[in-house]
């Protein structure tokens, strides 16, 4: 006998999405809306995404973040891939050192990180600006793109690296041609969870961003305090398009590579 | 190599013109010096010295856990010997990297590359010697061929049956030709069918290619039918090194005669000699053994169960002679397994050709039976 789902098993579903997903889904028909007044419909219009690539600040903010986003998810994976195969592989002493001080800064507050780095640049006597920010994120997102990669990484069948080391292949070798296509979907993934997080901070960008490099984040904050204007639904709109589209890009991805097994 | 392969008939126990291991003048291909071995507290291998000729098929026999898998590793360069010597031609290669012995190895779960096609596999170690192109696919398809997986090239390693595997690993390992081959219990995961099917496939492959092969095994059935020679290895070290036939008929001690087969022990002290032949007295009787012992000696008999004969009535005139009952048989068509009782709690193995069809009378449970063997049958062994 087969029951269906409970009222109550509906409801808590429902409920849950709606928690989750309301404020998205309100902010996405707004960022549509014809009328300036955030809380009035006004019929559908596409004129804040007009406005929007008008606006010069706006379209810097943005910019500047997608390069901060995609230079610190970067450096984040490579440097959290050498970590995760040091802590997976390495047979040194001190490797639980290592992971621990990897793993701190998951739990460090972001406002102590970020006056921390804040702190550093200034003693290093760099100017806070662009690199200062993608840097920083990079700090930020190390320590979970070392988690992703770490997680593939310890499952991921040792022989085939030295079978590919028996044959002939020195182990970077052996690494970039074995291991490396083996745990590939993991490294997307700390990448994409990289820069999502780098997408949205803005806790440690407001410590170490400099003139001239304000992120999107940033710009969205300080404009919203100043009243809601409708633009920053559709950037924001834009943003969650761009966003879900990477998921499910990784998705279909990890799926294709499931069904061909 | 073409002459001695065809001096050479398919048994691997029978082989007898091939015999490098007795010339004096022969050079191994491999040498293991009092190479030690420990993990921690744990010594996997200690104090083995080995030799491994050009064209043997060597196997390494033991039980899970007595040091096989870390010798075989330690030649192919995984491991770092603690002591002893490693040589290679007659070279020291314990400085060597993996991926500079010419050693190849065919690991225990095969370990294909699952995001390369078959060919893509077995091209891997071509690859890396840097040949051209249209040479490492002539190479693919001839060991496609050898291995018997014809057209089967562009499939991926999961979309192959478990023997298909275990074939196309055994082709990526000797593409490259290496000097020598390491299997590591390269048959543990096939059905026993095709694992026999497997043993004379690797035998003909073997000397077809007049490769060197070392074989990794628990299972002493298998190493008999392939080896050349095999080394019985227990905890760390070897026991008894030997062709199939020298290691079951004359085991060095009761572990090698034990391990091999099965064998009916008689353990009593020396109690006089005579020549060649020393008299046993044990709890289970007095024995006439051929060996070498002393007065006094404390020794063992090994006596395998088909070098017992089995009487249905006491038999006037053979020595060594046990009266019993028999406790159970088992009827295995060209054999009779018996379990004869001797003395309460006391039951020796016996085995019996059924050389005739018609059985006048059918020995059951139960039944009386006389026991012997002759004195040329028992191994004396003192540990
Ligand atoms: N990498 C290792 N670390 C610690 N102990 C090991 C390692 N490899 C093997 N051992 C130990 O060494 C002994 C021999 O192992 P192994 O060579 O795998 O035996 P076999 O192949 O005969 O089953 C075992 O006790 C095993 O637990
Ligand atoms: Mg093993």
């Amino acid at each position: 006998m087969k029951r269906g789902p409970s009222a109550f098993n509906i409801a808590s579903v429902v409920l849950g999405l709606a928690f989750l997903y309301a404020p998205i889904v309100i902010l996405v028909i707004y960022s549509f809306n014809a009328s300036r007044l955030v809380t009035v419909w006004g019929g559908f219009s596409t004129r804040w995404y007009t406005a929007l690539f008008q606006d010069a600040q706006m379209l810097d903010a943005v910019w500047v973040t997608l390069r901060v986003g995609v230079l610190s998810a970067t450096l984040a994976t490579v440097l959290g891939t050498l970590a995760a195969v040091a802590l997976v592989r390495g047979g040194f002493r001190g490797r639980t050192a290592l992971a621990g001080g990897i793993y701190a800064t998951l739990v460090m507050p972001e406002v102590i990180l970020g006056l921390s780095l804040l702190l550093l640049f200034v003693a290093a006597g760099l100017p806070r600006g662009f690199w200062t920010v993608t840097l920083s994120h990079a700090t930020l997102t190390l320590a979970y793109a070392t988690v992703v990669v770490q997680a593939r990484l310890a499952t991921f069948d040792r022989h085939l690296e030295e079978a590919a080391q028996d044959l002939g292949c020195p182990p970077w070798k052996a690494f970039a041609l074995v291991t490396l296509p083996g745990i590939a979907p993991a490294v997307a993934a700390a990448w994409m969870l990289a820069f999502t997080l780098s997408l949205d901070d803005l806790v440690i960008a407001s410590f170490t961003s400099g003139p001239g490099a304000t992120t999107l984040p940033m710009r969205l904050y300080s404009q919203v305090r100043l009243g809601v204007d409708p633009k920053i639904n559709a950037v924001s709109t834009l943003l969650i398009g761009l966003v879900a589209t990477g998921v499910i890009a990784a998705y279909l991805v990890q799926q294709r590579r499931r069904s061909t097994r | 190599m073409t002459d001695r392969a065809q001096h050479r008939p398919q048994i691997g126990g029978i082989r007898s013109s091939f015999a490098p291991w007795e010339d004096p003048a022969a050079r191994p291909l491999v040498r293991f010096d009092g190479v030690s071995k420990a993990f921690g507290d744990t010594v996997a291998v200690t104090g083995v010295d080995l030799s491994i000729y050009e064209g043997e098929f060597f196997a390494l026999l033991g039980p899970s856990g007595c040091g096989k898998t870390t010798l075989m590793r330690m030649l192919a360069g995984f491991e770092t010997p603690d002591g002893g010597r490693l040589m290679l031609e007659g070279r020291d290669i314990q400085a060597d990297p993996p991926h500079r012995r010419p050693v190849h190895m065919m690991f225990q779960a095969y370990a294909l590359f699952p995001h390369l096609s078959v060919a893509q596999n077995i091209a891997f170690g071509l690859r890396r010697q840097g040949l051209p192109k249209a040479q490492i696919a002539a190479r693919v398809e001839e060991m496609l061929a050898l291995v018997k997986l014809e057209g089967l090239g562009k499939r991926r390693p999961d979309q192959l049956s478990g023997g298909q595997k275990q074939r196309v690993a055994l082709a990526r390992a000797i593409a490259p030709r290496p000097r020598i081959l390491l299997l590591d219990e390269p048959m543990a995961a096939l059905d026993k069918k095709l694992r026999e099917e497997t043993q004379f496939e690797l035998m003909t492959l073997q000397q077809t290619l007049g490769m060197t092969f070392m074989i990794v095994t628990h299972d002493q059935d298998e190493a008999m039918v392939v080896a050349d020679r095999i080394a019985v290895m227990r905890e760390g070290r070897i026991a008894q090194v030997g062709r199939p036939a020298e290691v079951y008929e004359t085991p060095v001690d009761r572990y090698v005669a034990g391990f091999i087969g099965d064998v009916n022990l008689f353990e009593g002290k020396v109690a006089a000699t005579n020549g060649p032949i020393l008299r046993l007295q044990s709890d289970d009787g007095v024995f006439d053994a051929e060996g070498a012992a002393a007065v006094g000696d404390h020794v063992w008999l090994a006596v395998r169960p088909e070098k017992i004969a089995v009487y249905p009535e006491a038999p006037g005139g053979p020595r060594n002679l046990l009266a019993g009952k028999i406790l159970d048989y088992g009827y295995l068509g060209d054999w009779t397994t018996y379990l004869v009782e001797i003395a309460p709690g006391r039951t020796i193995r016996a085995a019996r050709a059924n050389a005739t069809r018609v059985v006048d009378r059918p020995l059951g449970c139960g039944d009386p039976v006389w026991l012997s063997f002759a004195p040329s049958s028992a191994v004396v062994l003192t540990k």
